[in-house]
């Protein structure tokens, strides 16, 4: 929460540079009760079956899908750092059914590691006469680095795979309406340092087996950094916070200095 | 790289701060498919089919309807072909019974008038042999590098048995080409079910009780289409050996593989400095395993030390269970010249002579599982593997930052200003004081 209080903070500190101004923050930071579709997107209507077929879907666009108790529904998003994502989904049974069942949302990031929900029925189980279930995940704030033996959420793409976990065998293959939204909150630049130089975007391409040879084939080491990298800090809301210090320092400078003059002869 | 875009915009930036990322594709680019979607519906004609209990039509017609207007609705690239099953012969005879089967559209570009006359003409027969049915639909969907997808289609159990046509199913998923079968039953009863989830499992299709008709005619649209959407996605097979030394070198991209019950199979993947591997795999749950399961990634140094883990286990149903690492060799960072880094992490080259030519270091993946099969589970051929790597530009440990954030910080230059503000104007004051003394 801190972190995203300050994010919020340090884009009021554009606006309210002169006399700050304390922004209700918190307002901003919860993430909202019910995600929303966003106005005007086109509802999806596929799903895939494996990582590999997961059907790509953009944060606000509905999802409504026809499918059978049983199958592995996989839907894809992209996600960028200090976004928090919110997912959404209802189950409808059309028909009825011999017993109670447990659905579940899974989360993958795009090494298909899973991912933890901070908040959220993720494996709700629904009695027989039930007509529908809601499922729902929050999921951790996305962090622009992390170490590479750490968990963190990182950019890049993550995955959804939606399944019944428990279910009466005669249940399997009865048809089900499947609802999914996927919600964003917290555009903007994330708090944290650090970068991402190639987000977790998984190659999708048949791979090639390799020789000897080619594995071990001199390549040029392409370090194209320069000492002006080295020296600038990253582009970010510190430039901004730092500059409107040395503002506030300079004209706080010029405020001290006027009050040590003689008062002014009226 | 972004780095030198990041020095271009600094100065820019202190007015605005433009997105330094913009939206990133969720899937790599796809090579451009060699051949067209191929769909083989296979549909039992088998006596049984004349019962009459979907919405009081016979089963059959329900699945004739059906069939006509997946065909209107097909899309001009997919090649479909229809192959029956127990369609044409009435005797008794199993032994000549259980070898009915025909192709009656042969896959390719469909004649869509031709195709419904043939579906059109069917009237419920003979025996259910399904596994022969589904060896010959491999075999009519030939091979090559794109998935396969069978469309079966029956209401009774098969009564050719053997081959048993989920063990068919399974060793046709096992060999080279993809192959997926998804199932679609009839008023299915237990029996009948089990087998065609069964079936699905053994191939990651999927299985549906179909219902009704128009349940029945959307359900195989829907996997036509995915058929067409998805078809170019399939995997490199490749064979992990059982130790480090020797076992395949990967590029990045997606490579398939068996692997059997506590089986651990290794690869190893090229690593230069200032790369970071990343690397995911998934093991398919395709035959029954006891409730509780794990699979383990390792990346390990040619001697045998462990950079890192991915785990994950999982309890009862599931399709795949997935694991996935990142590893960067942060030691390089630390160090300007990168040809002085010492040997010891597993490098199997030595130093480089000349001063741009980078040795790569083999890092080996072991991809392990601890699944348990249940009573008269098939050990053999392996559970399907998927593993995928990717070797990209490391990120490096970000730096102490050099500026700073938050009201303490505005509160304190301020203050700090201020300060010296006074001190410079109460020494000012004193100096000037002392002068007009003077």
């Amino acid at each position: 929460m801190s972190v995203r209080t300050t994010l919020t903070r340090s884009l009021a500190a554009l606006v309210a540079a002169a006399g700050p101004v304390a922004l209700p923050a918190t307002a901003l930071a919860a993430p909202s009760d019910g995600p929303t579709p966003s106005p005007g997107a086109a509802t999806v209507t596929r799903a895939g079956t494996s990582f590999l077929t997961a059907t790509t879907i953009a944060a606000g666009q509905p999802v409504q899908v026809d499918a059978s108790t049983g199958d592995y529904l996989y839907w894809s998003f992209t996600a960028d750092a200090g976004q928090v994502h919110d997912i959404s989904a209802t189950v409808s049974f059309p028909g009825a059914r011999s017993g109670a069942s447990t659905w579940t949302v899974e989360v993958f990031d795009g090494l298909r590691r899973r991912q933890a929900c901070t908040a959220g029925a993720q494996t709700p189980t629904v009695d027989k006469a039930a007509s529908s279930v809601s499922l729902g995940c929050t999921l951790r704030e996305v962090r622009p680095w992390a170490e590479p033996w750490s968990g963190d959420p990182l950019p890049g793409t993550y995955f959804v795979r939606l399944s019944v976990a428990d279910v009466p065998e005669p249940d399997l293959g009865a048809p089900v309406e499947v609802e999914l939204l996927v919600n964003a909150d917290g555009e903007g630049a994330p708090a944290d340092d650090g970068e991402l130089a190639v987000p977790l975007v998984p190659n999708t391409r048949a791979g090639a087996v390799l020789t000897d040879e080619q594995a071990t084939a001199p390549v040029e080491d392409a370090d194209e950094e320069s000492w002006l990298d080295d020296l600038l800090p990253a582009l970010g809301s510190r430039w901004i916070w730092t500059s409107v210090g040395g503002v506030l320092a300079a004209v706080a400078g010029v405020v001290g200095f006027a009050l040590t003059r003689r008062p002014r002869r009226v | 790289m972004i780095n030198l875009r990041r020095s271009t915009t600094v100065l820019a930036g202190l007015v605005v701060i433009p997105a330094l990322l913009g939206p990133v594709p969720a899937m790599a680019d796809e090579p451009e498919p060699a051949e067209p979607p191929r769909v083989e519906l296979v549909l039992d004609v088998s006596g049984s089919m004349g019962a009459r209990d979907i919405e009081g039509r016979s089963r059959i017609s329900v699945a004739q309807q059906a069939f006509n207007e997946v065909v209107d609705a097909l899309p001009e690239t997919t090649q479909l072909g229809i192959r029956v099953l127990g369609a044409t012969y009435k005797g008794e005879n199993k032994k000549v019974g259980c070898q009915d089967t025909q192709q009656i559209v042969p896959v390719g570009p469909v004649d869509r008038t031709q195709a419904k006359d043939a579906v059109a003409g069917l009237k419920p027969t003979g025996f259910t042999p399904v596994g022969l049915a589904l060896r010959e639909a491999a075999k009519d969907l030939g091979s090559g590098a794109t998935t396969r997808r069978i469309v079966l289609i029956t209401d009774g159990e098969d009564t050719c048995a053997p081959p048993d046509p989920c063990d068919v199913a399974r060793e046709l998923a096992a060999q080279g080409t993809r192959l997926v079968v998804d199932t679609l039953g009839l008023a299915p009863d237990e029996k009948v079910r089990r087998q065609l989830l069964c079936i699905a499992a053994a191939t990651g299709g999927t299985y549906t009780a179909a219902q009704s008709t128009d349940q029945l005619t959307n359900r195989i649209k829907q996997l036509v289409d995915r058929a067409q959407e998805t078809y170019t996605r399939t995997p490199t097979v490749v064979g992990g050996s059982s130790v480090c030394e020797g076992a395949p070198l990967l590029a990045p991209g997606v490579y398939t593989d068996r692997e059997k019950f506590s089986e651990h199979r290794w690869y190893r993947v090229p690593v230069r400095p200032g790369q970071e591997l990343r690397a995911s795999v998934s093991v398919a749950l395709d035959r029954p395993v006891n409730p509780d399961y794990g699979v383990l990634l390792r990346a390990v140094a040619t001697d045998g030390r462990e950079l890192v883990r991915g785990v994950d286990a999982g309890s009862g149903r599931a399709d795949v269970v997935s694991a996935g690492l990142r590893w960067s060799d942060d030691h390089e960072d630390d160090q300007d010249d990168t040809d002085e880094r010492d040997d010891a992490d597993g490098s199997v080259t030595t130093a480089a002579t000349d001063p741009e030519i980078v040795p790569p270091t083999m890092v080996c993946l072991v991809v392990s599982n601890s699944f348990a099969p249940r009573d008269g589970t098939e050990a053999s051929p392996g559970m399907p593997v998927e593993l995928t790597v990717d070797v990209v530009a490391a990120s490096p440990t970000p730096k102490g930052p050099d500026l700073g954030r938050g009201w303490v910080l505005l509160a304190l230059l301020t203050v700090a200003g201020l300060v010296t503000g006074l001190l410079t104007g109460l020494l000012t004051r004193w100096w000037v004081a002392t002068w007009r003394e003077k």
